[in-house]
């Protein structure tokens, strides 16, 4: 359901088959001890980019298997389930020794969207694919996490309605337009892939400090660290 | 190190010289001293402040080297630095950074910690530095580019790309207000956009305080004191 490759400098995490990549507490964990992998064999110049294949980058989480649990409580429970479980993944690339890059291959709703946004840049299809907090039309209430990524990675108040309050399917120039991703030029996966690449290797020529990378960053985001309990704390040593 | 300069209603506060205006202690010390001048000046409540400097540099950041040779001076930097920001933040009256040369790190944080930023367009740049010299961000430097900067996605290309930042760039962002073609254009913009401000007549101490209310939170993260670990240390290793 999920690969890690490595090429070169860049680590390349593949969400595999072509369905919807939801977010089944096995799969979560698979990509939690994936990116437990990356951290451990990382070193300066180290990229890491998330990709998918088919139509859907994710579509979050499984809620067809909360719902088989047969009863109202147990749907409940498998979904505080998946939430609680998913805070760490989110956790993990906040704290990844390493520039980290979304490349939307396609959908990305609610926890898919969450995934792709706890990357540091995000760059999706122009011609395909849209952005999608589904959670106001299913019916479904917001994770602290979750309200806390979208405070923290989108600036304006017209956006963050948008994307939370409006229901709406976000499609590429108006996710740029809005400030949610940095990029929607491409019209193929193969290309947003193959533009991320690029991204990547400026990003690793930098060859810049694992550990320090991942204070800054996590220094950046000062709500979303609190609620996930991350500590931006190490100590460092200046290159005079 | 400093000098500081009277003309009609505007303070010129000036960081003199062709050097790098390292903020180390006995600079940061005149800056304050500057401060607390201006602010004890009769006519402060009128009254606004321009900071500008000489040569090729607004400041480079704190003094490293010198903190490599006594690391107990990091932490007096530091503290000084906090001060030194707490009291532009308090202070009576509007202020204008007219930034003529570059402003690394901590020269980048007292720039922002101005009212206003003028920059020259034809040289210089912005840059948090920290990323590329290996030293973390203290969170108080992170609460004022918060504070000045509002795009998520600028706030990552200054700290987490370590971002040479144009005039250009900057206005762009927003962490400039306007752009000039040489030094010289714009300490004169400066000027003139003080002169006009002044004109308004507003009361400084009113201005004061609101600004205060205005960065709150900044004015809490400066005074609040920041665990060990999240403070430059020197870790023992050899460079």
């Amino acid at each position: 359901m999920c690969t890690l490759e490595k090429r070169g400098n860049i680590f390349l995490l593949t969400l595999t088959g072509d369905n919807e990549h939801r977010f089944h507490p096995d799969a979560i964990a698979t990509i939690l001890s994936l990116l437990g992998q990356a951290k451990s064999q990382a070193n300066r110049g180290s990229v890491l980019i998330t990709t998918g294949h088919g139509k859907f980058f994710s579509n979050g989480f499984d809620l067809a298997w909360a719902q088989s649990s047969g009863s109202l409580a147990g749907a409940a429970e498998r979904l505080h389930q998946m939430v609680e479980s998913f805070k760490p993944v989110v956790a993990a690339l906040l704290d990844l020794p390493m520039p980290t890059i979304a490349a939307l291959n396609g959908h990305a709703a609610a926890a898919g969207l969450m995934l792709a946004l706890s990357h540091d840049y995000v760059y999706m299809r122009r011609d395909r694919g849209v952005l999608y907090m589904s959670e106001v039309d299913i019916g479904l209430s917001m994770p602290d996490y979750f309200a806390a990524m979208i405070r923290s990675k989108i600036g304006t108040s017209a956006a963050r309605r948008e994307v939370l309050l409006s229901g709406k399917k976000i499609r590429g120039e108006e996710a740029v337009a809005l400030g949610i991703v940095d990029s929607a030029a491409h019209d193929s996966a193969e290309g947003v892939v193959e533009a991320t690449v690029g991204l990547a290797e400026k990003l690793a020529a930098k060859k810049w400090k694992g550990d320090v990378y991942a204070s800054i960053r996590k220094s950046l985001y000062p709500e979303l660290c609190e609620i996930l309990g991350l500590k931006a704390t190490i100590f460092a040593t200046p290159k005079l | 190190m400093c000098t500081l300069e009277k003309r009609g209603q505007l303070f010129l506060l000036k960081l003199t010289g062709n050097g790098e205006h390292r903020l180390n202690p006995t600079l940061l010390d005149n800056l304050r001293s500057a401060i607390t001048q201006i602010r004890s000046d009769p006519s402060s409540s009128r009254s606004l402040l321009i900071t500008t400097s000489d040569g090729k540099f607004f400041s480079n950041g704190y003094d490293l080297a010198l903190a490599e040779s006594d690391p107990s001076l990091r932490v007096v930097m530091d503290s000084k630095l906090r001060s030194l920001v707490a009291d532009l933040i308090s202070l009576p009256m509007p202020t204008i950074a007219a930034v003529t040369g570059h402003a690394s790190a901590a020269g980048f944080v007292l720039a922002m910690s101005h009212d206003y930023v003028l920059m020259r367009r034809d040289r210089g740049f912005l840059y948090m530095s920290e990323l590329d010299i290996e030293l973390v961000i203290p969170a108080w430097f992170v609460a004022v580019i918060r504070m000045k900067i509002g795009s998520p996605a600028a706030r990552r290309d200054v700290m987490l790309t370590a971002e040479k930042v144009t005039a250009e760039r900057g206005l762009e962002m927003g962490i400039v207000d306007s752009s000039y073609g040489s030094a010289a254009e714009t300490i004169e913009a400066a000027i003139k956009l003080g002169e006009e401000i002044v004109r308004r007549g507003v009361d400084g101490y009113v201005y004061g305080r609101m600004r205060e209310t205005l960065l709150k939170q900044v004015l809490h993260t400066i005074g609040s004191n920041e665990s060990a670990s999240n403070r430059m240390r020197n870790s023992g290793s050899k460079l």
